[in-house]
């Protein structure tokens, strides 16, 4: 590190060698994006903070996993609670690229039906939707028709 | 339609909405017909209904095929815990064609997915009956002739009403205009009028049902239950105010009918059964031949 030109930055939450760091989640979701990538049960280190001052979005969480290359299907989950994330790959501490999640055409198994009555709350049926609007996140369920929204989205 | 299964109104085009009507008008011409000689359908009712099964079942009789199945769910393995899967891979050994009746929303189309031989939705829950709404569609386009440029009056439990939410959707493809009557608790939810405003066709709403009755060219009639109602008293204001009588119907359009999904209880009086525009019970006859006109295009006789 000794050659690097730039300013050491201070960091709220330390660096990693190597891994991902997820930045600018919106500070209400960071422990809905933990549970989201099964970062609950995952070995290896991970640092985190929320309400963090951000220039751009007033309060934000950051979360830091050592070790760790998400897929795309697998980090864009994400987007559906935290839209504005970015996603920072660090080797050797350096940042190797930087990415923003999209939300997908289709979410399959994570999210929950908000219908009680539907069938995939009541037998162990994987949960399929489509997306109908990629700005508020509203999700209409394949098997009972019926939307489940943003403000009411649970995780499986 | 060959070999695919029935699960929402959504799932076909209007032009293969039209062949099925078509073909219901052969079936009631012609009701008693062998084509489905040697084929066997399963009826999966793990709720009670009286027209939706015995029409199946009398369907495939008329046409020379075999039923199977059960009429209530704890006379089945379901009552020692099966679930719908295995219930519906079991099933598929036995038979061409399944009707089930379940209800949990999204099990007909769940079934869909496992089964291995087509599913025709006779009910999921609060959510899709779409032989109901063709047999609605059939009705109205045999007693009006047509279906574009109609009026039509929605009248009792719109809010909860399914056969009433697929057929104002179905209606919205065809040019009409919507007369929506109910009590403020019970009117149609935003949702499935997006779809009238979508299409930019004309609706109004009412409190009062003798206001539409001069100007409708149907008059669809739906019950408004007691259950629905988080104050009694509530009810107690509104359960007559929707409840059509001879004393009502003096001054109709010449070719105005009532349909009715029923069961009723008592919103259509029993003095008006024999009048000209009474149609409810027709249109529970025209349920058979529409399931007929299903089963043939959907085994591909």
């Amino acid at each position: 590190m000794e050659q690097d030109k730039k300013p050491v930055k201070e960091f709220v939450v330390s660096a990693i060698e190597n891994g991902t760091v997820i930045d600018h989640i919106p500070a209400q979701s960071v422990f809905q994006v933990i549970h989201i990538l099964n970062l609950d049960k995952y070995g290896n280190q991970i640092l985190f903070g929320t309400n963090l001052d951000s220039n751009k979005y007033g309060k934000k969480g950051i979360i830091k996993v050592t070790n760790k290359y998400f897929k795309p299907v697998e980090i864009n989950k994400i987007a559906l609670v935290a839209p504005t994330a970015t996603l920072i790959i660090i080797k050797d501490f350096r940042v190797i690229e930087k990415k923003k999640v999209e939300i997908p055409d289709t979410i399959e198994t994570f999210v929950q039906c908000v219908n009680p009555n539907c069938i995939t709350n009541h037998e162990d049926v994987p949960t399929k939707f489509k997306v109908l609007d990629k700005v508020d996140s509203r999700l209409k369920c394949t098997y009972c028709e019926k939307i489940t929204e943003k403000k009411n989205m649970t995780f499986r | 339609m060959k070999n695919r299964s029935l699960i929402s109104i959504d799932d076909f085009t209007k032009e293969e909405y039209f062949s099925v009507l078509d073909a219901a008008e052969q079936f009631e011409r012609k009701p008693v017909q062998n084509i489905l000689d040697g084929k066997v359908v399963a009826t999966l009712f793990f709720e009670p209904s009286t027209r939706t099964r015995l029409s199946f079942e009398s369907a495939v009789n008329y046409l020379g095929g075999k039923v199977i199945g059960f009429s209530d769910a704890s006379s089945s393995s379901v009552k020692k815990g099966e679930s719908l899967k295995d219930t519906i891979l079991t099933v598929c050994n036995y038979s061409d064609l399944i009707v089930l009746r379940h209800p949990r929303e999204g099990s007909a189309r769940y079934a869909s997915e496992v089964g291995t031989v087509p599913i025709v939705n006779a009910g999921d829950g609060a959510n899709q009956h779409p032989t109901q709404c063709l047999l609605d569609l059939y009705s109205i386009r045999k007693t009006q002739g047509k279906l574009d440029n109609l009026d039509i009056a929605f009248v009792g439990d719109l809010k909860y009403g399914r056969t009433v939410h697929s057929l104002v959707i179905a209606m919205t493809n065809f040019n009409c205009r919507f007369h929506l009557v109910s009590p403020p608790e019970l009117k149609l939810p935003s949702s499935v009028k997006m779809h009238i405003k979508e299409k930019n066709l004309e609706y109004y709403q009412y409190t009062d049902l003798s206001e539409v009755i001069p100007m409708a060219d149907i008059i669809y009639m739906t019950r408004i239950q007691k259950e629905r109602f988080s104050d009694p008293i509530d009810y107690e204001k509104v359960k007559n105010a929707y409840i059509l009588n001879r004393s009502l119907l003096g001054n109709t359009k010449p070719n105005m009918k009532i349909l009715h999904p029923l069961p009723r209880v008592n919103e259509i009086n029993e003095d008006v059964d024999d009048l000209p525009q009474a149609y409810y019970f027709q249109q529970a006859l025209n349920g058979l031949y529409v399931r007929q006109a299903i089963l043939k295009i959907i085994l591909g006789l």
